[in-house]
């Protein structure tokens, strides 16, 4: 399966002023348009996780920011243990090196998703949302109240984890690392798509008792897009733990959440660089309008309830037209 | 510890359980009737409390205060369907999260506006500050005058649900929208009026609440998600289950903070003791949560058969 020429030329395009830009504003010197370039490459894919089960297999987590704040614990968590040098839990070394915080986070989220999912995926439709939302507030709840890493105020990362071959501390390397995986995930979840998992899980979300008059079980399926749904996430929010040098609790509130589901609607449901165009809209809108006044979220909301009443598709479907895959 | 101080907690699980049940009520409501999910049901909450805040503070009066809550809270409740939720009973789930998570960010910033960036204050009445001894301790007179009007207010909506005739059509509404719509009754004016309705039962819960804690933006969110616990657990679209599923919910969060601090104390030393507790105390609800859907995925008191 492959998508249109047009939204094809879309994807492209959106990839190719991802990177323009800061290579413009490095060549400017320009670091703060770099770093926002960084969070919205780090934002776009969490919703790249998010979109694989919300846009692809039609099920709507209101609980993403759980596993995008579990991501960057982990990589907290591993830092202040390889600072202090103390092993976790008495048992496992820290790290300050991200291709071993990597693995580490989507381990971690991975095996959260399994239980969230396993639970909440015995049912549908509303029960889905809200029982999601309520896991995702207990793991939020408790990271508030453990005083262990932070509690309320957070997990602070002293020094940036480490890159092979890059220094990144500095804006450039830190957005060519957050880039590349994007980039990296865009082209797994594009080839999860189009295998026959990806058939499975978008004719799961038209009609899952056909599905099953197939011989194929919707519950598997769906449980294992949820758990890839969620490693990509906390990978994510791995990569926002070091950009903000920060785990912090508000990385897994209710309100995350809500932005991870806004960035996808706002790039276009189910599309595969629809999280890119929605971060860069959310972000930009934010760096915009929050700088013209503080009552910026008011405008926000109405942005997104005229989107949701009147503009449905997003900007890709805007310009890519409302046809999509599955 | 001892046996007062055990009753005393009960019966603020108890009192906490039926603020959550005004809550869970309006929500539960207007899903069974409309098969809505409406995230904006807790800035009603806090709407019912600014107004009740600045109403009282107005008038000198904390009982006129409240009646301004609630009504603000209804009539907000009602221009919010007219304009907008009536637009999205016949889209999907994903696009009422969306549209009632814009309503949060409009009414919240939209309080701020209006009331300023600080929380505000709401005194108990003079009436019912104090303590009235309970023979085993003395107890909040407040607090007992809220489980009081809970519990009317309860009974009040069952009479209203079970002996009025607009508590048929509101069942009917569940069972059989289009049927009662071809039986001539105005579908459009119902819906806006269990909108309303559910609408100032939040805003009388955060109104009440108001006197017991700051009356700030972002007050709304946390009940609105314990409210959902309390859905799926009771069972969603039933006033029954909601009943039992707040005072669950509301008992077991509050006596799982105040012992589970207290038994981890008994064998780690006290300040692991007192951080794991609450950790593990704000996760209680959660858990029996799963364990419900574990053993009655629909709740235990499905609505819809």
């Amino acid at each position: 399966m492959r998508d249109t020429h047009r939204e094809l030329a879309v994807n492209l395009a959106l990839a190719l002023a991802l990177f323009a830009v800061p290579l413009w504003a490095l060549y400017a010197n320009q670091p703060f348009t770099i770093t926002l370039a960084t969070r919205i490459a780090i934002l776009a894919l969490a919703g790249v996780g998010l979109n694989l089960i919300l846009g692809f297999g039609g099920m709507v987590s209101f609980g993403h920011a759980v596993f995008f704040g579990v991501g960057g614990y982990a990589a907290g968590i591993l830092a202040q243990h390889a600072g202090s040098g103390a092993p976790i839990l008495g048992l496992f070394p820290g790290s300050n090196q991200m291709l071993v915080i990597w693995p580490v986070a989507m381990v971690v989220a991975g095996l959260l998703a399994a239980a969230i999912g396993a639970l909440s995926l015995r049912t549908e439709g509303i029960f889905f949302i809200m029982i999601t939302l309520a896991f995702a507030q207990m793991v939020y709840y408790f990271a508030i109240s453990w005083p262990a890493y932070g509690g309320e105020d957070g997990l602070p990362i002293l020094m940036r984890n480490r890159f092979p071959g890059l220094n990144t501390m500095r804006p450039w390397p830190l957005f060519l690392i957050a880039f590349g995986v994007l980039m990296v995930m865009l082209a797994l979840v594009a080839m999860l798509r189009a295998s026959r998992f990806g058939a499975a899980l978008m004719a799961i979300r038209q009609n899952p008792v056909r599905v099953e008059a197939v011989g194929i079980s919707p519950y598997g399926v769906k449980l294992v897009a949820f758990v890839i749904s969620g490693m990509i996430t906390g990978l994510a929010g791995a990569l926002m733990a070091d950009l903000t040098r920060f785990a912090s609790p508000a990385m897994m509130a209710w309100t995350m959440s809500g932005e991870l589901i806004v960035i996808i609607i706002l790039g276009g449901t189910g599309r595969l660089f629809g999280p890119v165009a929605g971060a860069a809209i959310l972000v930009g809108f934010e760096v915009t309008f929050g700088g013209m006044t503080e009552h910026w979220k008011l405008w926000l909301g109405l942005v997104l309830l005229a989107v949701v009443l009147f503009a449905r598709g997003g900007f890709i479907g805007f310009l890519a037209g409302r046809e999509r895959l599955g | 510890m001892t046996l007062a101080l055990i009753v005393e907690q009960m019966l603020n699980g108890v009192q906490f359980g039926l603020m959550l049940f005004l809550m869970s009520a309006g929500l539960t409501l207007v899903f069974g009737v409309m098969g809505l999910i409406n995230l904006a049901h807790g800035s009603l909450y806090m709407l019912g409390a600014f107004f009740c805040a600045a109403g009282a503070a107005w008038t000198g009066n904390f009982w006129l205060g409240l009646v301004a809550g609630t009504a603000a809270a209804a009539a907000a409740g009602a221009l919010i369907e007219v304009s907008v939720i009536r637009r999205l009973y016949t889209r999907d789930h994903l696009d009422q999260v969306l549209a009632t998570f814009a309503l949060i960010l409009i009414l919240s910033e939209g309080t701020k506006m209006v009331f300023g960036p600080f929380p505000l204050y709401l005194n108990i009445p003079a009436g019912l500050s104090g303590t009235v001894n309970l023979g085993l301790m003395p107890y909040s007179l407040y607090r007992l005058a809220l489980i009081g009007f809970g519990l009317a207010v309860a009974i009040g909506l069952w009479l209203l649900i079970a002996r009025t005739r607009l508590g048929i059509r509101i069942r009917a509404g569940e069972n059989d929208r289009e049927m009662i719509g071809a039986l001539g009754v105005n579908i459009r004016a119902l819906y806006t009026l269990v909108f309303a309705l559910g609408a100032a039962l939040a805003g009388l819960a955060g109104a009440l609440v108001g006197a017991l804690q700051s009356v700030q933006v972002g007050m709304g969110e946390p009940v609105l998600i314990l409210a959902f616990v309390v859905i799926v657990i009771g069972g969603i679209g039933s006033i029954k289950g909601a009943m039992v599923g707040a005072l669950i919910v509301g008992i077991i969060d509050t006596m799982g903070r105040f012992l589970l601090p207290r038994i981890f104390a008994t064998f780690l030393e006290a300040s692991q003791a007192s951080g794991l507790g609450a950790a593990l105390a704000s996760m209680l609800i959660y858990v029996v949560m799963a364990l419900v859907l574990i053993l009655r995925p629909k709740g235990l008191f499905p609505a819809h058969a």
